[in-house]
């Protein structure tokens, strides 16, 4: 529309006041300005007239009301107390618990595997490439969908049914009903251990500040790992001794036609973290490989130089400056694969979008309120996501001098 | 630039002005085609055949409906619909007519603004479980993982019958009713629960269908009856009665073969409700021989009953409730009259 | 007489001497193999470990895909042997239903045109040297989507009418992913030159609408678009599932595009604007002769992985019940007549080599372009 005007050569002289208000930069951006505003709120206002009308007129209950109805139908896994009488409000709560635990879990996993194949991809050792290029190449080009699919035929079909199930120890036991283990019961004077463990990791925070500081001023390394590791395991040993093993096991056994008691991972839970861990970790790779390449290689030679080993090179010098261009891009990979968690619709995990946005909206019908709730939990996922990993980002950020 | 604003501005009003005030019947006589919601394949209800045809019980539904209007059973769009597409696609006015064994329910017909015309197949919820199982009653299902399709009263009546029993049991919920059938084949659940009809009819798309076998108990009430948005109640009537039409064509003996005859009828019932007498198509926007367009494309509702899903069909289905109130069902259609 | 003989005696060299060649141990596919096989015990065993992990994967996959495999049959008896590998008989009988969903067989000629104006339109956009670029992109971006929509939907010139409702398989992938392709570019476009404006509302619509698209998964952003819309427009208004997901995927796909424009649009010096205001180019101008042709070179690798991202992402749609490729391959799992412990994984070959071909085909491509755009700046 203002392409007309632009065209004409309007060579001002340094006298604005001769050029015609057209032609005014500030007065077009104004115009362009106001007719986009205008052109927002018509399109909101059709929207909302519509929405109102349709609504009226088929009937559709409206309002957050049944938030506090019951929802009445049950879910295979819930984070938290799940009853009969269960809310739609609670459907939500679990919901929102379920996909954080797809996604931390996830996380985790991709993490790991995505630098073990990143930092393969870069090894001397040419088999150990081949085959970190093949992963990437693979997990990278597939639908996450098809992989999830995939993975979750994959463990039904290869699963043995719960009466041939695989078993560790009489306790812990894999069929295609998921895995089956001991649940901790705690008895008197668990409290203590409880705490006990609390005390331990403080501890441990403590050794930590401490061997940085003697660190950095005498140069001496103090094996922080071991400590802490011995510290959080022994420390709650010691005191459930004490206090004569407080806690007991509640030990899953077949029973009617599943395992009863201990705690329990489903399957479709197994299948979906398992593929988008293995799909992410793809990226995750690429992303940890990019970083390593920009490390200059002087930083390798001059920490061979000071007798560093490959391994020590890799984690104290080459890694942390890594860290700097892996950060940005790792953020956006965490938040997909949060969001790729919603593809649990397809195998019937129970997390937000599958019993809230999926089942709820359709046991209420009240599509716009369910919608608008769904996208926003995501969004404040993303939105508190990525200021953690801002001022992450932040702290190891290159202090200029 | 401001000229276009408003232009564009009140094409939009205007458009939303006309819309919604035009009523279904008219809206399907000016486009020359019925919109009618169905599923996505469930054989004897509403599923394409080999030639890509739909047939089925609910699709006779939606047939004698264009009929009706057209004179012509073809002229009807098939929108194969998952459970949870269903109500948003009837009450987005994407679809005329929801024909796709639906229960009806109190809130459906309120709060999700529907309006059902009168069962056509009075249904209830059953289990299918292994024969190897060796489970005769669903009162030994104490600690099942029990497959299901969300999004349907299925899923709520299974909770309300473990919990009412005091049983154990895993709900494992899936988007579609293929999705379900494979998971409980490949053994992911012992029990699969559904309306009972489609407990038979999902049956035949398992590998072995002779190693499963349909629990004797039915725990719920399903009447399936095709629906239509609130605030059109013409276009309720019309559907309304048009099933009505293939229940009385059944009581009062009119058949495809004999269709001709009974138009000779000196039966003063079977005079209206053919149209020999009386306009009572004509009050209800259609025709007069509304009654015999429906006979002629889909029999009655007997006839439409044996071949879809009864003992003409794979499925071999009794009619048990679905007999006419006259012979100790429950089909009873009001009186034209 | 010693003195004066030595100097005599030194022999200087006039000519450079051969080079010898390399020591055995350092070249050849020997010394190769031990410098990056096995240069140490643990990098030897990781080697034989790695050599037995891929030989075992390649054994498998040929074994299940070829070797044991059934090629003839008629339904699942031939698929039901023991030790029976991939059941290729059971593409066969679904092939047409994974290509064009359930298109009428005798319409199919409608989708094979469109694909073949697809090849060859795509094609020399994609090859350097071949001419009339400008053409060529305009057929492939405007011309082409609205003839091949009317060509596969009919009901002009005497075709008959075949609805969106019953398209499907790779057909309904390639229409998602292309329709997405095509207007997700210039959407992202006018979004990105959107977000840098100084215009604060402009800007502050294009931000806000980028981040919450960014911000949630595409799944809910289909059932925005398949029970949400809906609502909010007139009723009557014909909006078909298809179209509504169309709408959904492209909106998503344009809020990724304008951030990878975005990065093309800071790339460029500050110079190039300021050269092109003071020749006096309006904004428009400066932006469509200057500064986006330079920007949108810089970021074609960025521009097709997003498109390789959308095209994984075109199986999604599957969950609002329109059945793309994996929709149809998995409906197609639900006929008894070909229910065979072997049927899924046979299928999930197929859609396996399906996805890998086009999507490492369009990563290969952008790395291609990248390493012949690169030449010009090599530091």
């Amino acid at each position: 529309m203002s392409v007309q005007e632009g065209i004409s050569p309007s060579p001002s002289t340094g006298d604005s006041g001769r050029v015609s208000l057209v032609n005014n930069p500030r007065v077009r951006g104004f115009i362009f300005q106001l007719i986009t505003a205008i052109i927002i709120a018509v399109v909101l206002y059709i929207f909302v007239t519509n929405a109102q009308t349709n609504l009226r007129s088929q009937g559709i209950a409206t309002g957050f009301g049944f938030l506090d109805q019951p929802a009445s139908f049950d879910v295979n896994q819930s984070l938290i107390e799940f009853t009969q009488n269960a809310t739609y409000g609670r459907v939500l709560l679990v919901g929102i618990l379920n996909t954080l635990l797809v996604a931390a879990v996830g996380i985790i996993l991709a993490t790991i595997i995505g630098f073990m194949v990143g930092i393969a991809r870069l090894s001397p050792n040419w088999m150990v490439r081949t085959l970190g290029t093949i992963y990437v190449e693979v997990t990278r080009n597939l639908p996450p969908l098809f992989q999830i699919f995939f993975w979750y035929v994959v463990l039904i079909k290869f699963s043995p049914s719960p009466r041939d199930s695989f078993s560790l120890f009489n306790a812990f036991f894999y069929s295609n009903r998921g895995l089956y283990m001991p649940s901790v019961v705690l008895g008197n004077g668990a409290i203590f251990i409880e705490l006990s463990i609390v005390i331990a990791v403080v501890l441990a925070l403590v050794v930590r500040y401490w061997a940085r500081k003697r660190q950095e001023q005498t140069g001496e390394q103090f094996p922080v790992l071991w400590t802490a590791i011995g510290l959080i395991i022994g420390l709650p040993l010691i005191v459930s001794a004490i206090f004569g093993f407080p806690i007991t096991f509640d030990v899953p056994e077949l029973g009617g036609f599943n395992f009863r008691g201990g705690t329990r991972v489903i399957p479709e839970f197994v299948a979906l973290t398992w593929a988008l861990s293995i799909y992410t970790a793809g990226f995750i790779a690429e992303i940890v490989r990019a970083g390593i390449m920009a490390v200059s290689h002087g930083q390798t030679e001059a920490a061979g130089s000071l007798g560093l080993r490959p391994g020590p090179t890799l984690r104290l010098v080459v890694i942390p400056q890594a860290m700097r261009v892996i950060i940005p891009p790792l953020t956006s990979q965490y938040l997909n694969l949060t969001k790729n968690s919603s593809l649990a619709v397809a195998v019937g995990y129970p997390e937000i979008t599958a019993i809230f946005a999926g089942t709820t909206l359709n046991q209420t019908g009240q599509a716009i309120e369910v919608i608008a709730i769904t996208m926003c939990v995501y969004l404040t996922i993303s939105i508190v996501t990525s200021i953690f990993m801002n001022w992450y980002n932040r702290r190891v950020a290159l202090v200029e001098r | 630039m401001k000229k276009f604003v408003a232009l564009a501005f009140g094409a939009a009003v205007g458009i939303s002005a006309t819309a919604a005030s035009a009523a279904t019947l008219d809206d399907v006589k000016s486009r020359g085609e019925l919109h009618c919601g169905v599923t996505t394949g469930l054989p004897g209800f509403s599923a394409p055949n080999d030639k890509g045809q739909w047939a089925g019980l609910d699709v006779d539904l939606c047939r004698a409906l264009s009929a009706v209007i057209f004179g012509d059973a073809n002229k009807v769009k098939y929108f194969p619909l998952s459970a949870k597409d269903r109500f948003p696609a009837l009450q987005s006015g994407e679809i005329d007519v929801l024909s796709r064994n639906t229960t009806w329910t109190s809130s459906r017909d309120s709060s999700l603004g529907l309006n059902f015309a009168s069962p056509n197949y009075f249904d209830g919820q059953g289990f299918l479980v292994r024969k190897d199982l060796n489970v005769s009653s669903a009162k030994e299902l104490d600690g099942a993982s029990v497959c299901t399709q969300t999004g349907t009263t299925t899923e709520l009546n299974m909770a309300d019958y473990f919990r009412s029993n005091n049983m154990k049991y895993e709900p494992v919920a899936f988007e579609s009713n293929d999705a379900v059938v494979q998971a409980y084949d490949a053994g992911r659940c012992e029990v699969l629960t559904s309306d009972a009809s489609q407990l038979y009819s999902l049956r035949l798309k398992l590998a072995n269908s002779e190693d499963h076998v349909v629990l004797p108990e039915i725990i719920s009430k399903e009447p399936l009856a095709p629906a239509v948005r609130h605030g059109d109640d013409q276009w309720f009537d019309l559907v309304k009665w048009t099933l009505y039409g293939m229940i009385n064509a059944e009581e009062l003996g009119v058949t495809q073969a004999n269709l001709e005859e009974m138009k000779k009828s000196d039966n003063p019932d079977v005079k209206r409700l053919l149209g020999v007498d009386g306009n009572f198509g004509e009050q209800l926007g259609v025709s007069n021989d509304w009654v015999v367009r429906i006979v002629t494309a889909v029999g009655n509702y007997g006839e439409s009953f044996e071949r879809n899903v009864g003992t003409g069909s794979p499925l071999k289905i009794e009619r048990g409730l679905n007999k006419l109130w006259t012979q100790g069902g429950l089909q009873y259609a009001m009186p034209v009259r | 007489m010693i003195d004066t003989a030595i100097p005599n005696q030194v022999f200087v060299r006039s000519q450079l001497v051969e080079t010898l060649p390399a020591p055995k141990s350092e070249v050849g596919p020997l010394a190769w193999a031990r410098a990056n096989l096995f240069s140490g015990p643990i990098n030897s065993l990781l080697t034989i470990i790695g050599f037995g992990l891929l030989a075992y994967i390649l054994f498998a996959l040929l074994d299940f895909l070829v070797l044991r495999a059934v090629w003839t049959g008629e339904n699942r008896e031939a698929c039901l042997g023991p030790e029976v590998g991939a059941c290729w008989p059971f593409i066969k009988a679904k092939f047409g239903q994974l290509v064009y969903g359930f298109y009428p067989v005798d319409e199919r000629w409608r989708p094979n045109l469109v694909f073949l104006l697809g090849a060859i339109l795509i094609v020399p956009l994609m090859v350097r040297t071949a001419p009339f670029k400008l053409a060529n992109a305009v057929l492939f971006f405007v011309v082409y989507p609205v003839v091949a929509f009317f060509l596969l939907q009919g009901d002009v010139l005497g075709l008959p009418l075949v609805s969106t409702r019953i398209w499907g398989g790779i057909l309904v992938t390639l229409v998602v992913a292309v329709v997405g392709i095509v207007a997700s570019l210039p959407l992202g476009i006018v979004l990105a030159l959107g977000r840098r404006s100084q215009l604060p509302i402009i800007r502050f619509a294009s931000i806000a609408f980028i981040e919450f698209w960014r911000g949630v998964p595409l799944i809910t952003v289909l059932f925005f678009a398949t029970y949400m819309l809906p609502l909010f427009l007139p009723r009557g208004l014909e909006f078909n599932g298809l179209l509504r997901a169309l709408v959904g995927v492209s909106l998503f796909a344009a809020a990724y595009m304008a951030e990878v424009v975005r990065g093309g649009l800071q790339a460029i010096p500050r110079g190039q604007y300021e050269g092109a205001m003071a020749v006096g180019l309006g904004y428009w101008r400066m932006m469509f002769l200057i500064i986006l042709p330079q920007a949108l070179k810089l970021v074609i690798p960025g521009i097709v992985n997003t498109f390789i991202g959308l095209f994984k992402d075109t199986t999604l749609v599957l969950i609002v019940s329109i059945l793309d490729l994996l929709g149809q391959l998995r409906a197609a799992f639900a006929d008894p007549n070909w229910a065979t412990p072997v049927t899924e994984f046979t299928g999930y070959a197929f859609a396996g080599f399906f996805y890998f071909f086009f999507c490492y085909g369009m990563s290969r491509y952008s790395r291609y372009v990248e390493r012949r755009l690169n030449t010009g700046h090599k530091r």
